[in-house]
Parts: C-alpha cells; sequence; structure tokens
C-alpha cells in the first residue's frame, strides 16, 4: 500500500527531535536516580535508599538556605508582579505616547543585560550603600531579584491584556461604572490568570538564581543555589541530588501550574 | 406640555427614568429632540497628518425615532456615535441631549446605552449579571435590580438563560444580551454600533424585526449605524447618509432613495443609471430634460435647486423598460444577468453609456432578449429626477 | 475650543499622568537595581584599584589599557594581554559554537514539535518548557555527574568495552560547549516553535505543488518564513552563553575560564575591581553589538504571515 505523501515531514527531523528530548532528560533522570542512592557515589549504584534526603532534612545549612530561598522568593515574586501589572496598565492599548518605547526598553533591560554583568554592578553599589547604612539583611536580595523579575512577570500579564478586548472597559464605562469601578469588576477579574502566571514565573526565576545572589549577598545569606554552588567545589555526595530532586520537584510543579494556566485558550 | 394623550404616561415614565439615573446627569425638560448635533468637528492626529473623521457635522434626531447613520466604512458614521456615547471627545462643537450639551461629559455620566458590535459582553459574568451591571453600577438596590433583569429577560425572550456564562449562548443570543444590557438601564438614547454584522442572514432578519419590536415597545430612540442600505431602508424612520465625514442628505427611506439630494447617495443607495442632458425651463420644481439622443424626459428637481444648462439625471433601473421598437434612448444587449425575482439587462447606448433595466420575471416567458439585441429604452414617466452634483 | 475638546485634553493629560505614575515602582527598581548601577560600572572602570578590593576615586585609565595590553614588569615593553584576549576569543568561540549547535539540534526538535497535532504537540511543547524553567546549576550539575571521570558517560563506554580508560571530559573547553549547548536549548527551540507555529503549510504544499524537493521546501520556504525565529533564538542563545558564569565554573572549573569567571576574579582573588568593571563594559559592549544587529534585522523583519 502506497503511503499518501506527507507536506510536513522533512527527512531526519523526528530522529534528531527524539534524541534531543532524551539527551535533556537523561542527566535529569540520572540525577533524581542516584538521589535515592544507598551508596555515597554519584555513579556506582549500590541499591535504594532514602538516607541522603534524611540527611538533607537534618542539615541546617540546607534548611536555612531553602527557608531563606523562598522567603526571598515569595517576597519578590510579589513585589515584582505588583509592579509589573501597574506597569503593564500603563503600557498597554494606548497611542504611542511620549516615553513609551523608552518605557519598553526600559522594563525588558535586565533580560538584556548580561547577568554577570548587573551582578558586579550590585556588588559595586550595594558594598557602598551596606556601609553607608550599616544595614545588611535580606532586603538588598530581594530589591535585586525584584529587578530582574519584573520584565519575566510583566511578559504574560501584558500579553493577556493585549489579548483582552477593549471594548469590555468601554462598555463598563458606558454601563456607568466609574474608572476604578471598571478596573475592579472587569479588567483585574479578566486579567487574573495573567498576574498568576507573572506570579509564578517570577517566583520560579527567583528561586533559580544563583549568579546575582552570589555576588549580592553578605555572610550568612546563602540561597539554596548559593548554597549548593559552594558544595560543587567539594566532594559530591548523592545529598546533592537529595536536595537538587526536591527542587526539581518543586519547579516542575509550579512550571506545571504555570503552563497550564497560560494555555487556557478561554476565560 | 404637548397637549397629546399619553402626556400623562409620557411624566410618569419621566419620573421612573429619573430614579434610574439618579447621580447622573438628566435633562430637565423634555424636546421633541433628543439628540442635537451642532457644528461638530473630529481630528484624530495633529498637524500634517490630522485626519478629520468629522468635518462640521450638524443633524437633529428625534425623540421616539429610529434613526441609521448609513454610509460606507470610514465615512464617520461610528466616530459620531462615539461621540454620542462619550467613547471620544469632538474637537468642535455640541452634542446636546435635550438641550443640553454632554460633549464634555465622560461615558458613564451620559444617559445613553450602547449595543457594541463586538456585543463586549463581560465573559466572566453571566447573562444575569451582565444585563444587571448597568444599574448596579448606578447604585440601585438589589431587588430592583433583580426585578429590571427578569423584566429585560423577558422582553428578549431570554428568560431561560439568565445563569449562563455568555461564552456558552449562540450568537444571536448573544446579541440580545447585548441589547438586554443596555435597556435595562432605560437609557434615553440606545446607540447600536452594526449590532447585526456578526450575525447571518436569516438570523439578521430575524433581529431586524426584533428590534423594531424592542424600539416600539421601550419607546426609546434609537440611533443606528449600518453599511447595509437595505438594513436601514427597512427598519428606520429616518437616514442620514454620511461619506468622507460629512452628512449628504437626511430623510425618511422613501426620501433616501426616490429623491437623492446628490451623486454619491444616489449611487450608494439601491441601483442606479446615470443620463448626461440638458435642462430645460425650471417650472414648480420640474423640468424637461434633452438626452444625448435627441429625447425629451421630463424630470423631477431636488427641493429648490435651481440649476441651469447640462446636468446629470438618474433613473432607477426599475423605472424603465426594454422594448423592440422606439424607447426614449437606443442601444444593444450586452449583457444579461438572471436574479430570481428578476432580470437585468445591460444595455449599451448608441452613446456608449451602459444603462441597467430591470424587468419582473414572469413563469412563463423569458425577458425576450438576447445578448446583441436591438433595443429601445423606454423611461417611466416621474422615472427620472436631475441631481445635484 | 469647545467644552468637548477642553475635557478631551483635560481627559488626555490626565491619563499620561496615570500611566507614568502607574510605571514609576517598576521603573523605579529597575533604575535602583538594574539599569542605574551599570553606570556605576562605568565610572568604577576609570578609577584605580584600592588595595584591599574597591577602589581609590582617582581618575585611571589603567583598567581599560589591562583589557587589552600589558606591560612588560622587566622590560616595560608593551605586549597584547594575551591571558585577557584568549578568554575574550575562548568565550566569542564558545558562545558562537554554542548558538551553532543549538540551531543545528534546535530546529529539527521545534520543527517536530511544530508539525504535531494539536493534543500531542502540547505535551511535547509541555517538555521542552520544563527544563527551560527549572534551575539551571541543577541541569549542569546533573550533565556534571554524566560526564565526569567516573561518571554514568564513562562508567558506561567501560562496561561496553569501547574504551580501555575514562576519558577526561570534564573541565575541557568541549565540558562548556555541550553544558551551555544542553542548558540553552530550549531557549533556542522556543522562539524558533513560536515562528514555525505560525506556518501556513498550504504554503508547503504549493511549494510541492511548484516541483520543490524536500530539500527546496526547506531551503526555499521553511527556512526563510522562520527566520525571525532563528534570529531571536540566536540572539537569547548568544547573549547568556557569552557572559556565562555558573556553566563555565561547574564544568570548566579554574582551568578553562570564560569572561564571566573573568570578571568574577577580579572582584574575588584578583582585587581588581577597575578592570572587572573595565570587562564587563566591554562584555556589555559585545552584547550590545549583538543586540543592534537583532534589532537591524528584526525591525527589516522577514515575511508577515499568520
Amino acid at each position: 500500500m502506497a503511503r499518501s505523501f506527507s507536506v510536513r515531514a522533512q527527512p531526519g527531523f523526528t530522529t534528531v527531535a527524539l534524541i534531543c528530548f532524551f539527551l535533556l532528560y537523561l542527566p535529569i533522570a540520572t540525577l533524581v536516580v542516584y538521589a535515592f542512592n544507598a551508596g555515597t557515589s554519584i555513579a556506582i549504584w549500590e541499591g535504594f535508599s532514602l538516607r541522603w534526603f534524611h540527611q538533607a532534612w537534618n542539615n541546617s545549612q540546607v534548611i536555612d538556605a531553602s527557608i531563606r530561598s523562598v522567603q526571598i522568593a515569595t517576597a519578590a515574586a510579589i513585589l515584582a508582579t505588583i509592579c509589573a501589572t501597574m506597569a503593564a496598565l500603563a503600557t498597554t492599548r494606548t497611542r504611542a505616547y511620549r516615553g513609551l518605547t523608552a518605557k519598553y526598553a526600559f522594563i525588558n533591560a535586565p533580560l538584556m543585560v548580561p547577568e554577570i554583568v548587573t551582578a558586579v554592578a550590585l556588588l559595586i553599589v550595594f558594598s557602598r550603600v551596606k556601609i553607608a547604612t550599616g544595614y545588611s539583611g535580606l532586603g538588598y536580595l530581594i530589591l535585586a531579584h525584584t529587578a530582574f523579575c519584573i520584565p519575566f512577570a510583566y511578559l504574560p500579564i501584558r500579553a493577556r491584556l493585549e489579548a483582552m478586548d477593549l471594548s469590555l472597559e468601554t462598555a463598563a464605562a458606558d454601563l456607568y461604572a466609574t474608572r476604578w469601578q471598571a478596573f475592579r469588576r472587569v479588567t483585574l477579574p479578566l486579567l487574573w490568570p495573567g498576574i498568576l502566571a507573572g506570579l509564578m514565573l517570577a517566583f520560579v526565576i527567583s528561586l533559580d538564581d544563583v549568579v546575582i545572589t552570589e555576588f549580592v549577598k553578605s555572610g550568612g545569606q546563602d540561597t539554596l543555589p548559593t548554597y549548593m554552588l559552594g558544595q560543587l567545589r567539594r566532594v559530591v555526595t548523592p545529598e546533592m541530588n537529595a536536595i537538587s530532586t526536591v527542587f526539581l520537584a518543586i519547579s516542575i510543579l509550579i512550571v506545571t501550574v504555570f503552563f497550564f494556566i497560560s494555555r487556557k485558550r478561554d476565560v | 406640555m404637548p397637549s397629546a394623550a399619553g402626556c400623562d404616561d409620557n411624566q410618569r415614565s419621566r419620573q421612573k427614568e429619573r430614579d434610574v439615573f439618579s447621580g447622573v446627569i438628566v435633562p430637565e425638560k423634555p424636546d421633541r429632540n433628543a439628540i442635537e448635533v451642532r457644528g461638530v468637528s473630529k481630528r484624530f492626529g495633529i498637524g500634517e497628518n490630522a485626519f478629520k473623521a468629522l468635518d462640521n457635522v450638524s443633524v437633529t434626531i428625534r425623540e421616539n425615532e429610529f434613526f441609521t447613520l448609513l454610509g460606507p466604512s470610514g465615512c464617520g458614521k461610528t466616530t459620531l456615535l462615539r461621540l454620542i456615547a462619550g467613547f471620544d471627545f469632538p474637537t468642535e462643537g455640541q452634542i446636546m441631549l435635550h438641550g443640553q450639551d454632554i460633549a464634555p461629559l465622560p461615558p458613564f455620566k451620559r444617559p445613553v446605552n450602547t449595543v457594541f458590535q463586538s456585543y463586549a459582553l463581560f465573559p466572566h459574568m453571566t447573562v444575569g449579571q451582565n444585563i444587571g451591571f448597568g444599574l448596579e453600577m448606578l447604585g440601585k438596590p438589589k431587588a430592583e435590580v433583580k426585578a429590571r433583569v427578569d423584566q429585560m429577560l423577558r422582553l428578549v425572550r431570554m428568560e431561560a438563560l439568565k445563569d449562563r456564562r455568555t461564552s456558552q449562548i449562540s450568537g444571536g443570543q448573544q446579541q440580545r444580551v447585548a441589547l438586554a444590557r443596555a435597556l435595562a438601564p432605560s437609557p434615553k438614547v440606545l446607540l447600536l454600533d452594526e449590532p447585526l454584522s456578526a450575525l447571518d442572514y436569516k438570523l439578521r432578519k430575524e433581529m431586524q424585526s426584533e428590534l423594531k419590536r424592542l424600539q416600539t415597545e421601550t419607546g426609546i430612540t434609537f440611533i443606528f449605524v449600518t453599511h447595509d442600505q437595505e438594513e436601514a431602508l427597512t427598519m428606520s424612520d429616518r437616514i442620514a447618509v454620511m461619506s468622507a465625514g460629512k452628512i449628504l442628505q437626511v430623510g425618511a427611506p422613501w426620501e433616501i432613495y426616490d429623491r437623492p439630494a446628490d451623486r454619491f447617495v444616489a449611487d450608494f443607495i439601491g441601483e442606479t443609471n446615470f443620463l448626461p442632458g440638458t435642462l430645460g425651463a425650471i417650472e414648480n420644481g420640474r423640468t424637461t430634460v434633452t438626452l444625448s439622443s435627441g429625447a425629451m424626459l421630463p424630470a423631477t428637481l431636488a427641493e429648490g435647486y435651481v440649476p441651469n444648462g447640462p446636468a446629470t439625471i438618474v433613473v432607477r433601473p426599475e423605472h424603465a423598460r426594454a422594448i423592440r421598437e422606439g424607447g426614449d434612448l437606443r442601444g444593444q444587449v450586452e449583457n444579461i444577468v438572471y436574479f430570481g425575482t428578476d432580470t437585468h439587462i445591460h444595455v449599451r447606448l448608441d452613446d456608449r453609456n451602459l444603462f441597467t433595466v430591470r424587468q419582473q420575471n414572469s413563469r412563463s416567458r423569458d425577458c425576450g432578449f438576447v445578448v446583441g439585441d436591438a433595443v429601445g429604452v423606454a423611461i417611466a414617466p416621474d422615472g427620472a429626477q436631475v441631481l445635484k452634483d | 475650543m469647545s467644552a468637548a475638546s477642553e475635557a478631551e485634553t483635560r481627559f488626555e493629560r490626565e491619563d499620561t499622568r496615570r500611566r507614568w505614575l502607574l510605571s514609576t515602582p517598576a521603573l523605579l527598581i529597575i533604575l535602583v537595581a538594574a539599569v542605574g548601577p551599570l553606570l556605576v560600572v562605568l565610572l568604577y572602570s576609570f578609577l584605580a584599584p584600592g588595595s584591599y578590593g574597591d577602589v581609590r576615586w582617582q581618575f585611571s585609565s589603567d583598567a581599560w589599557f589591562n583589557v587589552f595590553l600589558e606591560r612588560d614588569i622587566f622590560d616595560d615593553t608593551l605586549a597584547p594581554a594575551w591571558a585577557h584576549l584568549s578568554i575574550f576569543w575562548r568565550s566569542m568561540k564558545l558562545a558562537f559554537i554554542t548558538t551553532l549547535l543549538t540551531l543545528v539540534f534546535g530546529f529539527p526538535t521545534a520543527y517536530f514539535i511544530a508539525t504535531r497535532d494539536e493534543r500531542t504537540r502540547e505535551i511535547w511543547l509541555f517538555l521542552i518548557t520544563i527544563p527551560f524553567w527549572t534551575n539551571l546549576l541543577i541541569r549542569t550539575f546533573a550533565l556534571q555527574e554524566v560526564i565526569r571521570q567516573e561518571g554514568l558517560l564513562n562508567t558506561l563506554l567501560l562496561k561496553l568495552g569501547l574504551i580501555s580508560q575514562p576519558i577526561p571530559m570534564l573541565f575541557t573547553d568541549f565540558a562548556i560547549g555541550l553544558g551551555m549547548t544542553y542548558v540553552y536549548l530550549p531557549l533556542m527551540v522556543l522562539p524558533l516553535y513560536a515562528s514555525m507555529e505560525r506556518i501556513d503549510f498550504r504554503i508547503v504544499e504549493a511549494g510541492y505543488d511548484l516541483y520543490a524537493s524536500r530539500f527546496g521546501v526547506l531551503r526555499r520556504i521553511i527556512v526563510p518564513l522562520v527566520k525571525p525565529g532563528i534570529i531571536a533564538g540566536s540572539i537569547l542563545v548568544f547573549i547568556p552563553s557569552l557572559g556565562a558564569y555558573v556553566t563555565p565554573r561547574v564544568l570548566g572549573g579554574g582551568k578553562s575560564m570564560m569572561l564571566g569567571n573573568l570578571i568574577e576574579l577580579q572582584f574575588g582573588q584578583g582585587r581588581n575591581w577597575p578592570l572587572g568593571a573595565a570587562l564587563s563594559i566591554a562584555l556589555m559592549a559585545i552584547v550590545m553589538i549583538a543586540l543592534l544587529f537583532y534589532v537591524r534585522n528584526a525591525s527589516r523583519g522577514g515575511p508577515t504571515h499568520g
């Protein structure tokens, strides 16, 4: 039987794609598997065990760093999302006005600058401020994280606003809603999925950051990623795998929720 | 006070409306004119690139009238509607609602509601919540809102769908919800921006008579925007034909069709033949036109129009007949197009102009001509009108 | 001026003011904690280094001088700063190779996803999105485990008898290139996919109808249509690759350094903040050139469709 001619097929593309997917997940799968290794090696399998999860759980440094990571990510994500929502409302669905393009460029600037450059820039500035004010708390990290999270939170919120039918707010105004009532009753409920998506993106981005945190943190302010980066210099045990596995699981959970929120077509 | 019967009714309904619009400015003295547009211009952009969407437009819309703004896309009809609704501000001029200039007011302070082309139903609310939105924003008590919502649902025959999401109902039903929502706060004037354009042919016909019924039942002034001349002719009390930011003619449908003020109106509404001719003496708005063939035709003139010398006259295809011998004009059959109810015969006149004749079909015979036949065109008495150019 | 046009002017002024007020918090935070400090970096690159890090407030062009040249400590002759230039070269080379590799592997992958039917496409897309948003450090670490001396790859190859002793892969340029290709692949696939998703395959059909071969259709129809995606993906991969810090640190060790690590060194053991600042600005300059190239290509625009 003759197979019908497929317009979409290209020779070898499927093979390359499947290999890519396989290779993309192979290291991650290996990492997760060896987290359950009973032995101390991250290459030789010695049987199933949860000992490394126990060890990580009882490692106060790990727990401290985790709590700090979550604290920073929560604060930064909320701040960034509020700022991004306001900025998105200010920069969408309008005639071009003076400064609009500049605003776009400015809001997206953190995406354009290599992380290492931002990191040293903040190191320079914050080290001065720390000396000048004597304050060396988590505020610096939260501020830095908020700044680079804003463009990520801005992205889905802006997309949602752009896709929203402008005549809905016009209709609200026509039906005697004041500007604030129209925002509260029409814009905000419809924007909500975008805000939620932005919040989660910002949270994950903040949680993942290594470079900027590494340069901005004061002594004893390790987050989980910077703690892990420090540990990688030493002999690595499956404890790292265990920590990574938990971290991965949380990230994937958030990304999954995000994925389904942003992919949802109807309102 | 007008001495008409139903004056009491009028007063009572006015009182009711005032209740609805507490907090919203309601004009005190009723006037026969609902909306008076006075010398309104609207420019978008500034300087060299400015685009004049409306150019010194004046028009008066009467109370309880079904008034249509008709014109091709980009003629300014939607702009004018948006100015009345308050979504845009006029660059010049005033918009009077019962004698008060509402042009500087924001939309939420105007007792005017809109049915949007896209319906603009709130997707996160139910049908009932959509309809009640306006009253809720006016701060009406819950019970009153509920009663009014139910009343509106009955009016548009949608009682069963009150708790549905707007995404779960059909296009025609969405249309009804949009209407009910806009009518619920009993506006002074209802604005409709091409509300039927998204519906298919049959549903459109249905909604046309539905709209007409709602207008009669509610007694609210409707301002209807469309580019569909047939829709305009069948539904309106009066029509304003617009082109390039100007109102060309305002009149009842028959006036627009039979007494077009100028070439654009004649061309835009229905099919028309244009013929060059020379005018004779004018008497009581009537004259005699000498065509290029030498034939003399009696013709009417637009009111107050006193031209002389060469002019253009219009003849509707149904006001002419194709005949074998004689006729006011002679030519050759160039094409025959069958339309079911009637047949169009395109005649290439001896002066090389094209002339279309519409002939009613009959079951027993065809039109009687074939392409290439020599043919005469007989124009009905009173069938010709001199155009303002 | 009519009352209405006055109202319009007032309304527009209010609208503009509200828009500025609403964007102020975001702009302010980005100014304070992202863009503003870059200016301080520029300033620092023209100061003299302090003895224990930081700077002395004294103008000096030494940092910029040292980026490119070095003075011999014995005979005072000038020579190119090979140590720095080789790292610049390595960074550019690795970033370029990474971009190329992600394109070679990413293109078929994106095409594969884009040509699935609605439902399965979502699943494949999801699978590529997960690595995109999961921790880069963890993914780098995962790869390190696979390619290390006693890692999975060497163990496997030994067991299969293909090699007699482990191949040293870690801490080489190869490891960095592989690592960056691995971690940045999704950054290439996603914009490519976004472009491909919009292809109207009736156009491809028309190509075949007009006697194009499979390769002809790919080269003359598909690639030109997804050119905006190719450019966007390349920029998205090239910029972080050029400034990469974590991947070369974890996979390159101290031996194979990239610009990011060189900059860090100046702020750490090197204690030469002005030099680090100058190197940062140099890195920024290269990134700006790449972005300018992107903007010019993007504004000239690929074909618009869909």
